[in-house]
């Protein structure tokens, strides 16, 4: 990967015996290391399967709170339900009718259902609290130990130095604002010598270094075990239950920031960008 | 941009098409191998690991946390039973529990059955802690009880015992309620058998007249309307071998400390 920059850097001195062709060891641009590709698809693997399986739990007890404790005889700041044969969400007080995906939707045999997230949303598909429970803690150890040997892996290899890391004159807000607009423009373009820009950047920053480890910290502080031996997560986060409704907005937040990037790779260089992230474009 | 570059289009198209078939399909596959054995094993690793760590981080007597009685809230929520429809139990219930005894046997020195007056009158411990229900809520209370480890303690548990069963009362659809727990949490300095909830003589719907309170753990290993407290070698060998009602009827893991 050092070749990369090197091969992009116009202030590169050209080689004296092969001028035009690049040289062996250059890694065409949008290449990623093997650990980040392994990472990146045993991450959305365990993500998406933590998210559904997730989804399935909350269903057990659809409503959110904020503190160290709540319950049915406690406000909820989020709820989901069914009231007259309707489903809705309800959000601070404000009722949305949500018959049809959330709280009541029908089957695809028809049954009608009572239920937060709709069977096509959860694993498994059908109401099971504890096979739900099973899948989860399996894939949050996947997930918890793979993002760890990704940050070890890549903090050594200078991966996140080269590539994420934020260069002093990227923090001018006078390049932040351009880098805002060219994206609403659907124009994206890199520095030369970078592999990304500013917005991508602060993205990956946001994602790897502070919502994936929060999945695992709040996660963790709703453990009763794990509150008892380490206070800290659940007091951190204002109680339990407001550990609980971090876990799931942070969930929420990675799922939107999944979408936009799937339909930022569709829309500006899918195959390309898809190789780099598989076998590689020189493959 | 993409009119430039046709063969793009019918690349993305076929992207997001696939994409289409790829979560239909994940989802059937999900539930077959939701219905796999070997893969359920395979899930089921977890809780070796997660009993492990935790173990590991508590060591024998970390405590839960407690907490101050303007934590307390307006309830503690009454689940799973919440009247047994037992006709012994009903009867015991119609009589105040007048003649409820609680017998403590298995491998032990000194097979006992104590007199609730008895439980009542031993040396009492209070604790405000929360409970934690694998539904996902939590509820705070002050529960007035027996330390377990003295009632282990008279009865003399032979070095035989690693898991205490609990028999309970109350009858579910699948059958007779039962916990079990093993020795380091039936030690546990906060596990007691309680039988006041704030102040108050425990409610039907939260175990009168006893119940289980293993603080480190959720809400079902907890359990309520205690009739027998028997020492065993294995769990395994109890009921359907799950070692509590919900971990046979429904697949629970047998540690709930997450």
């Amino acid at each position: 990967m050092t070749g990369m920059i090197a091969a992009m850097d116009p202030a590169d001195p050209p080689r004296l015996n092969a001028p035009a062709e690049p040289s062996p060891k250059a890694v065409p641009p949008h290449d990623h290391a093997l650990s980040t590709r392994a990472w990146h698809w045993i991450n959305l693997v365990s993500l998406i399967t933590l998210f559904m399986s997730g989804l399935m739990i909350f269903n057990a007890h659809p409503r959110l709170y904020w503190g160290e404790y709540g319950n049915r005889d406690e406000p909820a700041w989020l709820a989901i339900g069914q009231q007259a044969q309707r489903g809705y969400l309800e959000i601070g007080g404000a009722r949305l009718d949500t018959t049809g995906v959330l709280g009541r939707y029908s089957d695809s045999d028809g049954t009608v259902r009572n239920r937060a997230f709709p069977g096509w949303a959860t694993i498994p598909s059908d109401y099971n609290l504890a096979d739900a429970r099973h899948w989860h803690f399996f894939f949050a150890w996947i997930f918890a130990f793979g993002l760890l040997a990704f940050l070890i892996i890549s903090l050594f290899n200078g991966h996140i130095a080269r590539m994420i890391a934020m260069r002093g004159h990227e923090w001018h807000p006078r390049n932040l604002w351009i880098t805002i607009v060219d994206h609403a423009r659907l124009k994206f373009h890199t520095a030369p010598g970078e592999a990304y820009n500013p917005l991508q950047k602060l993205s990956y920053i946001a994602v790897i270094f502070v919502a994936l480890p929060l999945m695992i910290v709040t996660g963790l502080a709703m453990s009763p075990g794990t509150d008892a031996a380490l206070q800290w997560p659940s007091m951190l986060f204002g109680g339990r239950q407001s550990a609980r409704s971090l876990h799931f907005i942070i969930a929420f937040s990675l799922m939107a920031f999944l979408l936009v990037h799937v339909a930022l790779v569709i829309i500006h260089k899918p195959l390309t960008l898809l190789r780099g992230m598989t076998i590689g474009n020189r493959a | 941009m993409s009119d430039k570059h046709p063969s793009s289009i019918i690349t993305r198209r076929a992207l997001v098409g696939s994409l289409g078939v790829a979560a239909g399909g994940l989802l059937s596959g999900c539930d077959a191998l939701n219905a796999n054995p070997g893969w359920r094993d395979t899930l089921r690793l977890a809780e070796t690991g997660n009993m492990a760590v935790q173990r590991a981080l508590l060591g024998q007597d970390g405590l839960a946390r407690e907490y101050s009685p303007r934590d307390i809230g307006r309830s503690v929520p009454a689940n799973g039973t919440r009247t047994p429809a037992d006709p012994d139990y009903r009867h015991q219930a119609a009589t105040g529990f007048a003649d409820w005894t609680l017998a403590i046997d298995g491998l032990v020195e000194k097979p006992t059955r104590f007199a609730l007056g008895q439980i009542r009158a031993m040396p009492r411990q209070t604790q405000i802690t929360r409970h934690d229900c694998v539904e996902g809520w939590s509820a705070i209370g002050k529960w007035t009880g027996v330390n377990l480890a003295a009632l282990l303690d008279a009865v003399k548990v032979r070095d035989s015992a690693r898991y205490l069963v609990f028999h309970c009362a109350d009858t579910l659809r699948a059958g007779p309620y039962y916990e079990s727990i093993d020795m380091v949490d039936a030690r546990h300095p906060q596990t007691m058998i309680a039988w006041a909830l704030n102040d108050e003589l425990l409610p039907i719907g939260n175990g009168a007249p006893l119940r289980l309170r293993v603080e480190r753990q959720l809400g079902y290993k907890h359990a309520k309307y205690i009739r027998r407290i028997e020492a065993v070698a294995d769990y395994r060998l109890s009921y359907g071998g799950g070692g509590g009602y919900w971990e046979d009827a429904a697949g629970y893991e047998w540690y709930a400390g997450i």
